[in-house]
């Protein structure tokens, strides 16, 4: 029994790579070898694909802008969140659980919901195809979630902290950007996170919202349709690169992360 | 001068802390003396400006600090738990306050290896204090409080989680660098002997109120009423209720005569409390009432034994030196000095104290050796 004890991990992880695996292996392909046949390695290996990528612009713009509006909305959701969970945690105010709870439930509404309200506001206030616009919409959902995060960490926190510091002189904004983000450091780290994550795989309110300018990766993905049909290697090409930021910032973010669901937040 | 006036804090139509009169002096000692929930936690919090007292006035020197930010107000606070900067060094901890005050670099090196000397931290001070154990994050703590400087050192049970050892050996060493400092000292408290051995005043709290506030000494030796009797008292003293006619005292039936100051009160129900050391298990030279008890529970800490007994319902608790061997359910003979009582009236005022040429150095000696 105990000398098969790597088969079920094993056979787990096969099964989990193998969608990632056959992706790479199409990337490296023709677009004819892929519709040819089955075969589990590249016949004519070629980078083809990934040169086109990174040469023609309407494709490495869709990454530029992608990571523009994603990081944007990091950088919006963080800074916005972290007043708010301190807030949460610490302040004792009329209807806070209310509006604690409320605040997630936005997470649970379909952002195909918001879709066409935020078009026809930003069509209205000359926001829409920008990098803000896609920013600004992500921020529904990213923003609860930032706050049920950082309110976890803050209240891991003792209070007794902050008031020792108020007795040892420090100003609320002195203490909060000394003392206090150092110490949730790991919390704001998963936050920035998970808000990377969400936003850079959300397509809808992305797609819906913008058009040229501020066009992200994904939907450039689904328009490569020309008249000889899907280039399937250059869209496995250009999921293999869609792939890439999110791993880098898990890397970074791992140990923390399994910090995050120790506290119940993640 | 601190001085709090008709002091009062309300929560949520609760009363944390009632019409507290106290004053402090400049450079003294000074302990609030409670059970747990007692108040002392929410006073020293009113006195550190955390928190705002809902009625009553708070004077430094004669001036009001209601209302004043807490980083206007010269006063250093170390918390039951142990409280530092996780993020930053201990060296960096204990400059914290000198830091934000902008004191310059020779300055807070030289003070911040001065207190690390005294709180035996030179060795620790590169470290981040979780790497510490919990006595060494305490002393940290306790550092920073003392390089601040600060006109008020309030200590919350600052000892409460430490080992035995290491509490012995600050409880005498605290006093003495902060009197240096002429700081008002004040130290909160749940144990008795904690209380005699730091000296200085004591403020005996109950349910929010100052029951007394005098020195130590005096407080312990005559407590102004029951209350403060039971919160300097540990383990809890005896009650017993007893009745006064002419020259005795009526007890389930049995007569205590009297001698004293006690022949003076007037005849009635008196409320009589002894010490536990004082209910005998061996009979005294002098005139003594034997009872005869059954013994419920004994604890033995090693130099002295808790024999707990019963006697006509009530539960009773002796404190005797040395290992005394009895069984539960043994029949017993206890043996009580009416020199020995603290008579309460019906109000549970106290009208008459053990006078101390009697028992003057044993009461203090078996009460600091009490627990530790």
């Amino acid at each position: 029994m105990t000398r098969l004890r790597w088969l079920v991990p094993t056979l787990y992880i096969i099964f989990l790579m193998l969608p990632i695996y056959w992706l790479l292996n199409m990337s490296f392909k023709t677009t004819n070898e892929i519709l040819g046949g089955f075969s589990w390695f590249p016949a004519e290996f070629t980078i083809e694909s990934y040169v086109k990528i990174f040469t023609d612009p309407t494709w490495y713009s869709g990454y530029i802008n992608s990571i523009i509006y994603v990081g944007l909305n990091t950088v919006i959701s963080v800074s916005f969140a972290l007043p708010a969970a301190y807030a949460f945690s610490r302040y004792r105010f009329v209807g806070d659980k209310h509006l604690f709870f409320w605040l997630l439930t936005n997470r649970m509404a379909p952002p195909a919901v918001f879709a066409l309200p935020f078009l026809q506001l930003y069509s209205a206030l000359e926001l829409f195809d920008t990098h803000f616009a896609v920013a600004l919409a992500h921020c529904l959902f990213n923003i609860p979630l930032a706050v049920w995060i950082l309110e976890g960490f803050i209240s891991g926190v003792p209070r007794e902290i902050d008031e020792t510091a108020y007795l040892d002189g420090y100003s609320f904004p002195r203490f909060f950007t000394k003392i206090f983000m150092p110490l949730i450091g790991s919390g704001i780290g998963v936050t920035a996170f998970f808000c990377f994550m969400f936003s850079w795989v959300e397509l809808l309110l992305a797609k819906t919202l913008t058009s040229v300018e501020a066009k992200p990766i994904a939907a450039v993905m689904t328009r490569t349709a020309s008249t000889s049909g899907y280039e399937l290697g250059l869209l496995a090409a250009a999921g293999v690169l869609t792939i890439i930021p999110g791993a880098i910032v898990i890397y970074f973010v791992r140990n923390y992360i399994a910090k995050g669901f120790a506290m119940g937040r993640v | 001068m601190l001085e709090l006036i008709d002091v009062g804090k309300r929560v949520e139509g609760q009363d944390h802390i009632r019409d507290v009169n106290l004053s402090f002096d400049e450079g003294s000692l000074n302990v609030l003396l409670g059970p747990t929930l007692s108040g002392k936690t929410s006073l020293m919090r009113l006195m550190a400006g955390l928190d705002k007292p809902t009625s009553g006035d708070i004077r430094v020197n004669g001036n009001s600090v209601v209302g004043m930010a807490v980083q206007k107000r010269n006063v250093a606070m170390v918390y039951q738990q142990f409280i530092n900067y996780p993020t930053l060094t201990v060296y960096e901890n204990i400059a914290s306050p000198m830091r934000v005050a902008g004191a310059d670099a020779a300055n807070i090196d030289r003070k911040v290896r001065e207190a690390a000397a005294l709180m035996k931290l030179t060795e620790f001070l590169d470290r981040v204090p979780l790497n510490l154990s919990g006595g060494q994050q305490q002393r940290t703590a306790l550092a920073r409080a003392l390089v601040k400087g600060a006109d008020l050192v309030l200590l919350d049970e600052p000892l409460a989680n430490l080992d035995y050892k290491l509490r012995e050996e600050l409880r005498v060493e605290l006093p003495r660098i902060f009197a240096e400092t002429g700081a008002i000292f004040i130290y909160a408290t749940t144990e008795p002997h904690e209380a005699l051995l730091l000296g200085g005043k004591t403020a005996s709290l109950s349910e929010g109120r100052v029951t007394q506030f005098g020195p130590t000494i005096e407080v312990y030796n005559r407590p102004s009423d029951l209350i403060t009797a039971q919160t300097f008292s540990d383990p809890p003293m005896n009650i017993v209720p007893m009745t006064k006619t002419g020259s005795v005292f009526v007890f389930a039936g049995k007569q205590v005569p009297v001698s004293g100051d006690l022949v003076r009160l007037a005849d009635g129900p008196y409320k009589v409390a002894i010490r536990p050391h004082h209910l005998m298990l061996h009979a005294p030279a002098g005139e003594s009432l034997e009872l005869e008890v059954t013994v419920s529970t004994t604890e033995i800490t090693g130099s002295e034994s808790f024999v707990h007994v019963e006697t006509m319902g009530e539960r009773w608790v002796t404190l005797t030196h040395g290992v005394h061997r009895v069984e539960v359910g043994d029949r017993i003979s206890v043996y009580l000095d009416p020199r020995s009582f603290f008579v309460f009236d019906n109000q549970d005022r106290l009208v008459a104290a053990p006078s101390q040429d009697i028992l003057p150095h044993e009461d203090l000696a078996s009460a600091s050796a009490g627990h530790g």
